[in-house]
């Protein structure tokens, strides 16, 4: 189980780190094998922090986490890697994750070095073709090819196949689809959905509710930095309780109804709605089993 | 008619060839109509919109004509758009609230912007105020400097100063795509406002996002490898789509209230033709469910019911 | 007739449209194509390795050495002293190839000297920031505002600086901050990107990471400082040499310059003296400088205008 307890990340901003940030703060959550938790968030949230946190590409500041008890946030060197074989990170845009000078496959052999050198090249060679299988590419269309000839979607699926080589048991998908095209989009969302149905743990971050609400069991929202609602992904949806949840899920553009016409004024003081949560967090209150939200002092 | 575009043709120049970018688009937009450009990335609606205010040197007009309230645009003379361009057909362009030059103060880059078009901003200031203040945003934004804003701030600052002399056409590219949620319905519903207000005759919204076109847009244009495949009412296209590509599209968008276990969506295998060298015949062939020998010809696009258009061999 | 390639950012069907500041692709053979097609590349390549070969040749085609003196005193330039000679009788030509070697071998090495340790502290910086580029960072500001004459002058008082390779190298030590700052920069915004990331995710070491996935990411850009390095090495030794603060039992252009002008060279008409180390000097750094915006212009598509 990987578990966050009271995660905190503050950023030290100006010269010689005069003023503080506050990206996250006091966030709590655990992520089960075989479910998919959506972090929802827009601009600003820390959702992407809290995902580089868990991956350990940026220090902690306070609180802890865990993986099966583990402190990862404190790992020494050698353990790293072994961490990294249980946990692995896709990213939003595809063509970054790349190093455009090198072939798109330098992305699986980057991690033989450091995993499989046992393995014989025949081995290897069924090993990465499974992969590439597994997540419904064709390997001779793939491999060998530079990031440019491959297509956003391909590339993707490339890097979730590369984290599936390691047996991984969590993913921190970090809006990994926002930059593919619509018809793209779902088949990499479906395969998310299959290999939950393996056993896969995914911490799916995004911005898009409709995405968070077709792939996962569970839905956190996030306010600048702060959890302001969590649970089951029909209670959350069904039934928000927080404010700022209900307004997100006005603002969604839906293919069958229209906005509710509140007028385009209401919509500027939502969308300019700089008032934060109050500083120090707010106690999670659960209206059902499981649901939690913030609760402010009004 | 406010707009008519004519068997459009614009192509890029390259090293290897033309890149037949848009290739044969005839529409018009009505008085007051918001029109939406729905598409892929790669279908060419990026570049209609930019064909139709300012054509950069790499793109080049091979056919067709533009018009606007019935006189012809001179789309491909850079110096002979230029009074048009702001006046009588203004865009706001993709990045444009990235744009904002970042060491000037919000109100002096309006200043410059609009002096440089002949326009006295002391005269016009009162306006610009009056509508930024419709938009939500007080005349302090003119002190402050854009990083001060947040994006849906700035695009609204953006959306004023492109409609501020009332073009007849404005065409705005992909201004929802960077923004958060909350601020993505509220400059939506700013185009709304504007068009509703008499600020701009007509629009063209270019998009990939058809949900946002579902909520602001009357009609919506579907466009495929440089082609178009549909155009009808919003909610007839959303509901009862005729081209196999909308079709396709609109099924594979998962809404709120649509879960994987309940109903797996499907995309479209493949990808879009590469438009260097297009396939003869419907460009959608090679990914249509419904292709049959028909489709080695090009379909034409044709109105089928009133209001409603599609190039589809199935659906004639 | 304007004719230009669509930047990766622009829409081409078959693929996703990259993102603005995705690293525009190129095939290799246009990088060549260009290469070759680049007036300025050529010219300054050419200019270049005329004047080296004239630095490795030169002195096998003479018998005459750069410090001996002959009988002719002050001869304008004959079949005997191609060059002519100087005021007290020393042979030009063999003082200029000599001294031409002598400027190459210095450029080359102040200019690893410099890149060493610009990559290690620039790389360093730009990738580990925080408290190690915060020093970094003053040390580099340091350096760049000591200026490299009085150092010098001060080293010269109180060692024997001598030969031409302790010149080289304290040139190198003083003239490396500007490209630590560049390549700093670079590096930033390189660590930001996603492929980094992936790279830490696949277990690897801060300085593996440096070496394979960043500086490679640079490399147009290392080799172009690299000249540059190489070109202000030239000109500061050239410089320090006509002071007379550089050695002076090596030849070299610039020392040419200084017992030319010592003795009255140009008052006394003797235009074969001054004017071959100054052609000399003016020729290699132009010759690199030209190069370098050439380079830019054949690795930044951006820039080209044919």
């Amino acid at each position: 189980m990987l578990k966050l307890e009271r995660v905190t990340k503050v950023y030290k901003v100006g010269t010689f780190g005069g003023k503080e940030l506050t990206a996250v703060r006091d966030v709590s959550f655990e992520l089960q094998p075989g479910e998919v938790v959506s972090l929802i968030g827009e601009s600003g949230s820390g959702k992407t922090t809290v995902g580089k946190m868990i991956l350990r590409l940026t220090p902690i500041t306070g609180g802890a986490i865990t993986f099966d008890g583990v402190d990862v946030s404190r790992l020494k060197r050698g353990r790293v890697k072994g961490y990294y074989r249980q946990v692995q990170g896709v990213f939003q845009d595809p063509f970054s994750s790349y190093n455009p000078i090198f072939k798109a496959d330098r992305v699986f052999s980057m991690l033989r070095g450091a995993y499989f050198r046992q393995l014989s090249s025949a081995e290897w060679e069924r090993k990465l073709h499974a992969s590439i299988e597994a997540v419904s590419l064709d390997p001779a269309q793939v491999l060998h090819k530079y990031p440019h000839q491959l297509s956003g979607g391909q590339l993707q699926r490339l890097l979730i196949a590369r984290a599936l080589l390691l047996d991984i048991k969590y993913l921190v998908a970090d809006e990994i689809i926002s930059m593919l095209d619509a018809s793209t989009r779902i088949d990499v969302l479906n395969l998310l959905g299959d290999l939950k149905a393996r056993g896969l743990g995914v911490l799916f971050i995004t911005h898009d509710l409709s995405l968070g609400h077709y792939i996962s069991d569970r839905t956190m929202i996030l306010r600048k930095g702060v959890v302001v609602e969590l649970g089951p992904t029909a209670s959350v949806f069904g039934n928000p309780q927080h404010r700022y949840t209900k307004l997100l899920l006005d603002s969604v553009p839906q293919l069958h109804t229209k906005w509710n016409g509140d007028g385009v004024l209401e919509s500027y003081a939502v969308a300019d709605d700089e008032a934060g949560v109050n500083g120090g967090s707010p106690a999670l209150v659960e209206v059902e089993p499981g649901h939690f939200f913030a609760a402010e002092e009004s | 008619m406010s707009v008519k575009v004519d068997n459009l043709r614009v192509y890029y120049r390259t090293l290897r060839g033309d890149v037949q970018a848009v290739d044969g688009v005839s529409f018009a937009v009505a008085d007051g109509e918001i029109m939406g450009l729905a598409g892929e990335s790669g279908c060419g609606k990026s570049t209609l919109g930019k064909s139709l205010i300012r054509m950069d040197s790499r793109m080049r007009r091979v056919d067709g004509s533009v018009r606007l309230d019935d006189a012809e645009l001179p789309i491909d003379d850079t110096r002979a758009m230029n009074k048009h361009r702001f006046k009588d057909v203004s865009i706001v362009p993709q990045y444009a609230m990235s744009a904002l030059t970042p060491t000037r103060k919000v109100g002096k880059i309006i200043q410059e912007l609009l002096e440089s078009r002949g326009v006295r901003f002391a005269m016009i200031r009162p306006e610009l105020e009056r509508r930024l203040s419709l938009v939500g945003l007080s005349h302090d934004v003119l002190g402050m400097y854009p990083i001060e804003l947040s994006g849906g701030m700035k695009q609204r600052t953006v959306m004023v100063l492109s409609t501020l002399l009332n073009p007849a056409l404005l065409i705005a590219d992909e201004i929802t795509s960077a923004l958060d949620v909350s601020s993505q319905k509220a400059v939506a519903e700013t185009l709304v406002e504007f068009r509703d207000r008499g600020y701009v005759k007509s629009m063209i919204v270019i998009t990939h996002d058809l949900a946002i076109l579902y909520q602001v847009a009357d009609t919506i244009l579907v466009m495929y490898a440089g082609k178009l495949a549909e155009k009808a009412p919003a909610e007839v296209i959303i509901d009862s789509p005729l081209h196999p590509y909308t079709q396709l599209l609109i099924s594979s968008l998962p809404e709120v209230g649509v879960t994987y276990e309940e109903k797996r969506l499907t995309g479209i295998p493949g990808r879009p033709p590469p438009l260097l060298n297009p396939p003869t015949g419907c460009r959608f062939r090679d990914r249509c469910p419904f292709a049959f020998d028909k489709c080695v010809d090009e379909p034409p696009f044709v109105e089928v019911e009133p209001n409603h258009s599609v190039a589809c061999w199935k659906v004639f | 007739m304007e004719t230009a390639e669509p930047q990766a950012e622009t829409v081409v069907a078959g693929t996703v449209v990259a993102p603005i500041g995705a690293a525009p692709r190129r095939r290799r053979g246009e990088t060549l194509y260009f290469a070759f097609r680049n007036r300025k590349l050529v010219f300054g390549l050419s200019l270049l390795v005329f004047l080296l070969l004239v630095a490795i040749v030169g002195p096998l085609l003479t018998d005459r050495e750069p410090f001996e003196f002959y009988d002719a005193l002050g001869v304008s330039p004959s079949s005997e002293h191609w060059l002519g000679t100087t005021a007290p009788g020393q042979d030009v030509y063999a003082q200029f190839v000599y001294g031409l070697r002598a400027s190459f071998i210095v450029g080359a090495v102040a200019g690893c000297v410099a890149a060493a340790i610009g990559m290690a502290v620039g790389f360093a910086g730009g990738y580990l920031g925080g408290i190690v580029d915060d020093i970094l960072s003053m040390l580099t500001n340091v350096v760049l505002v000591i200026p490299t004459i009085a150092v010098l002058i001060i080293v010269g008082a109180y060692l024997s600086v001598g030969s031409l390779l302790t010149e080289a190298v304290l040139i190198g030590l003083t003239t490396w901050p500007w490209a630590a700052r560049a390549i700093r920069a670079q590096t930033f915004s390189l660590a930001t990107r996603d492929f980094v990331s992936l790279a830490r995710l696949s277990g690897q070491g801060t300085w593996r990471i440096i070496v394979r996935e960043i500086a490679p990411n640079m490399s147009s850009y290392l080799f172009l400082t690299f000249i540059l390095l190489f070109g202000g090495a030239i000109l500061i030794a050239a410089t320090l040499d006509f002071l007379g603060l550089g050695p002076t039992d090596v030849m070299s252009l610039g020392l040419m310059l200084n017992v030319a002008v010592s003795n009255s060279a140009l008052q006394l008409e003797m235009w074969w003296w001054f004017l071959a180390p100054g052609v000399g000097i003016t020729a290699i750094v132009a010759a690199l400088y030209v190069m370098n915006v050439g380079l830019d212009e054949v690795f930044n598509p951006r820039l080209r205008r044919t």
